[in-house]
């Protein structure tokens, strides 16, 4: 019962005022942790869907899936099966890059993460990137060194595989 | 039509006659279509006692109680109300006024985020901002408030929607994609439970306020006595089993019946409906129920499991539920080739004579005089289908503890919440949803304290409540605590001698009278009641009364206090039934 998980739950929910705070409130008053919060439109007009990471036991999901679902504006709730989802996250970091030696290292760096040199300035580069979680630490740790200014997540949003329902 | 109107349209429409309220500036518009319109409004005197009465009238109605308060300090008055119908699922529609919407945000005068502060003490809560969408949130309102495990619903009404001018038309439907309430108990679930059911020997039912909520008294009553099972309710659900029946055992819980608790601790299936396994009903919960597989009736699936792991959880109203698995123990137990018939009738006598032993003492002669007294000569002046009303302390546990109540929805009581003060107005509300049921509030004296200021409305409106204020100068159950666990270090308990409430009463033009010797408070209840007054009576009780109780994070079996019973017993407290040895029949 004790063995702590991170879980992906995936919310379709009313979009419209207070439904963020409704979610957020529900987490704070009961004691659940939120590890992370994406929020933006869904296919269907007037929903929005909610991407909440949460860690906790199998007693604490379930109640986080039951309380989510006693709001009256939450229309559906599920937990995604980590071996049947796909997560990503995106990330801009903005690295000090004066150097001509600076610049084309990142931007190598990027071009094997996949990523994107989206701005450049006389003292800056921001590159963009896509992936998991991981991924991004991955390209974040090695950006370190050159003296990062500013790292801005979207956190992670998820779905899930083929043709399982979300 | 302007929206002021739509509000009081779309009340009418739902079936409201009557609501509590205290107007206030942004109000005016709402208050101005009230002066001419055929609801009949109280003006209580604060805003809390405007929500408990609210409440008050659906619980003893059973009907959706309404209530209004202004913005700012009207909607924060009107939270306590709120917070405590939200603890014990009671269908209440709390209205408050707002800010103009182009004033909101802007920290105005008397703004206050009510949204927000309600937000977690409601079922849900709404917020026009335009006036066309009243009727859909007053319509969605009641049915979120009254369908499902009931609950409050709040609605924020800010100043100009109120006045503005629209096309009223009552073509709307509900549209609530986020909101199925279940009903309909799973078959495969109440097939489970009754094979357990079958299979136990000695099984109790522990009955909660989602019996009375759904009106199921009566299908628990036929479980009981179709699986000899007896009946021991929460603080919520006194009054669903009748307590003077053989196979009632009284309220359970740490402040319950000994026969209660003793007998929860020995069965071996406990069949729970309409409970929510509060802390003060279950004890320590690796204690609870030790030896009883545990069948979990509710129509909140989040109820399940949240405090008690339980291994027959099954979702669905009350009265379907029940219905559902009487008919199938019943056709099981037809049925020839059914291995398990169920307990047998001597689980049930067993219970009566294990009662027989544990019933608590009430008669004494003493004066200052002991509550027990009080609570019988109450008992003795009123009918069964008469309407009580406690407040918050000991006062409420004297009365769950000792008073017999038949009748659901004649017990009134702020379970979850605890809220001192709540006695009285919920009384004005039960009162009012019932001109022809006596109602009597039984309060303490520093709970009737935080609500007194309603003797003017009663007075006014002429809404004949006894108020019986049991007056031991002291926070009796707090007081209770210092005594039992904090060493007699009285801190802050002892009320002193004032006020007098029999001049209170009078300052208000409500008639008092003060009682000090035992008989004295049956006559004048009698009195009182006959009087069709509203009336305060003052009892003097021994501050030292101390009741019998399970100290927090205690197993229900350890009891602490003497628990003084009716009649000498001889020997020891026939605790482990025989069936245990034996191994059952």
């Amino acid at each position: 019962m004790d063995k702590q998980r991170s879980h992906v739950i995936s919310a379709l929910v009313l979009n419209k005022p207070g439904v963020l705070q409704r979610v957020a409130g529900l987490f704070t008053r009961r004691g659940f942790n939120i590890d992370n919060i994406t929020v933006g439109t869904s296919e269907q007009e007037d929903m929005a869907r909610m991407t909440i990471i949460s860690r906790g036991d199998e007693k604490v999901l379930e109640q986080i899936l039951k309380q989510l679902n006693k709001l009256i504006d939450v229309v559906k709730v599920r937990d995604l099966d980590p071996e049947f989802m796909v997560k990503r996250e995106l990330c801009l970091i903005k690295i000090h890059a004066n150097s001509e030696r600076v610049r084309s290292e990142v931007i190598q760096y990027a071009n094997i993460f996949r990523g994107r040199i989206i701005d450049v300035s006389p003292e800056t580069l921001t590159v963009e990137i896509t992936g998991t979680p991981d991924k991004i630490e991955a390209l974040i740790d090695l950006l370190r060194g050159f003296g990062i200014k500013t790292i801005v997540r979207t956190g992670v949003t998820a779905i899930s595989r083929g043709m399982i329902d979300y | 039509m302007k929206g002021g109107e739509a509000i009081i349209k779309s009340l009418q429409d739902q079936g409201v006659d009557i609501v509590f309220g205290y107007p206030g500036g942004v109000l005016l518009p709402l208050y101005d279509v009230i002066y001419d319109s055929d609801l009949k409004h109280i003006l209580v005197r604060h805003e809390q006692c405007a929500a408990h009465a609210a409440d008050g009238y659906a619980r003893a109605s059973g009907k959706v109680g309404v209530c209004i308060g202004t913005s700012g300090p009207g909607a924060t008055n009107l939270v306590t109300g709120i917070a405590t119908a939200y603890m014990d699922s009671s269908p209440v529609i709390a209205i408050a006024g707002q800010v103009a919407t182009s004033l909101i945000g802007n920290d105005a005068f008397q703004e206050v985020d009510t949204l927000g502060l309600t937000m977690p003490i409601t079922k849900h809560n709404f917020q026009a901002m335009k006036a066309d969408e009243i009727p859909g949130i007053i319509k969605s309102a009641f049915y979120i408030a009254s369908t499902g495990r009931q609950g409050p619903v709040a609605i924020d009404l800010p100043k100009d929607v109120q006045e503005e001018e629209f096309d009223y038309n009552d073509k709307f439907q509900i549209d609530l994609p986020g909101y199925k309430p279940t009903r309909k108990g799973h078959p495969l679930q109440v097939k489970k439970a009754s094979n357990l059911i079958l299979k136990s020997k000695k099984p109790v039912i522990l009955a909660g306020g989602g019996i009375i909520l759904s009106e199921s008294s009566e299908e628990l009553m036929s479980l009981s006595k179709l699986i000899n099972a007896p009946v021991t309710t929460t603080l919520m659900g006194k009054g669903s089993f009748p307590e003077d029946h053989p196979l009632s055992l009284g309220m359970l819980g740490m402040h319950g019946r000994k026969v209660a608790n003793l007998v929860v601790d020995e069965c071996d299936c406990l069949i729970v409906i309409g409970c929510r396994f509060s802390d003060r009903t279950t004890g320590k919960v690796e204690e609870f129920a030790p030896n009883a597989e545990i069948i979990h009736i509710d129509v909140d699936p989040a109820e399940i499991g949240k405090n008690i792991s339980v291994d027959v959880p099954i979702v669905g109203d009350a009265k379907i539920v029940l219905s559902n698995l009487i008919r199938t123990i019943s056709k099981l137990k037809e049925k020839a080739d059914t291995p398990q018939k169920g307990s047998s009738p001597s689980w049930a006598e067993y219970i009566k004579d294990f009662k027989i032993n544990c019933i608590p003492r009430l008669s004494y002669e003493d004066v200052p005089l002991k509550p027990q007294q009080v609570i019988k000569e109450i008992r003795d002046s009123i009918d069964y289908e008469a309407v009580v009303t406690t407040d918050v302390g000991q006062n409420q546990m004297w009365m769950a503890h000792y008073f017999t109540s038949k009748i659901p929805r004649t017990f009134l009581s702020s379970g979850g919440l605890g809220t001192m003060g709540f006695g009285f107005p919920a009384a004005m509300g039960a009162k009012v949803a019932l001109p022809e049921s006596d109602v009597v509030a039984v309060c303490g004296d520093g709970g009737f304290l935080m609500v007194s200021q309603d003797l003017a409305t009663v007075k006014e409106y002429d809404i004949p409540v006894v108020i019986c204020v049991l007056d031991n100068r002291h926070l009796g159950m707090v007081a209770q605590w210092q005594k039992l666990f904090y060493d007699e270090r009285m801190s802050h308990t002892h009320l002193g001698e004032v006020p007098d409430f029999v001049k209170l009463a009078e300052a208000f033009g409500v008639q008092g009278e003060r009682v000090e010797k035992p008989g004295e408070m049956e006559e004048t209840l009698k009195w009182a009641l006959k009087s069709g007054e509203p009336t305060l009576i003052d009892v003097i009780i021994d501050p030292d009364e101390i009741l019998p109780m399970v100290p927090p994070g205690c197993g229900l079996t350890e009891i602490v206090g003497e628990y003084k019973v009716e009649r000498e017993y001889p020997g020891e407290i026939p605790y482990r039934s025989p069936l245990k040895e034996e191994g059952g029949d």
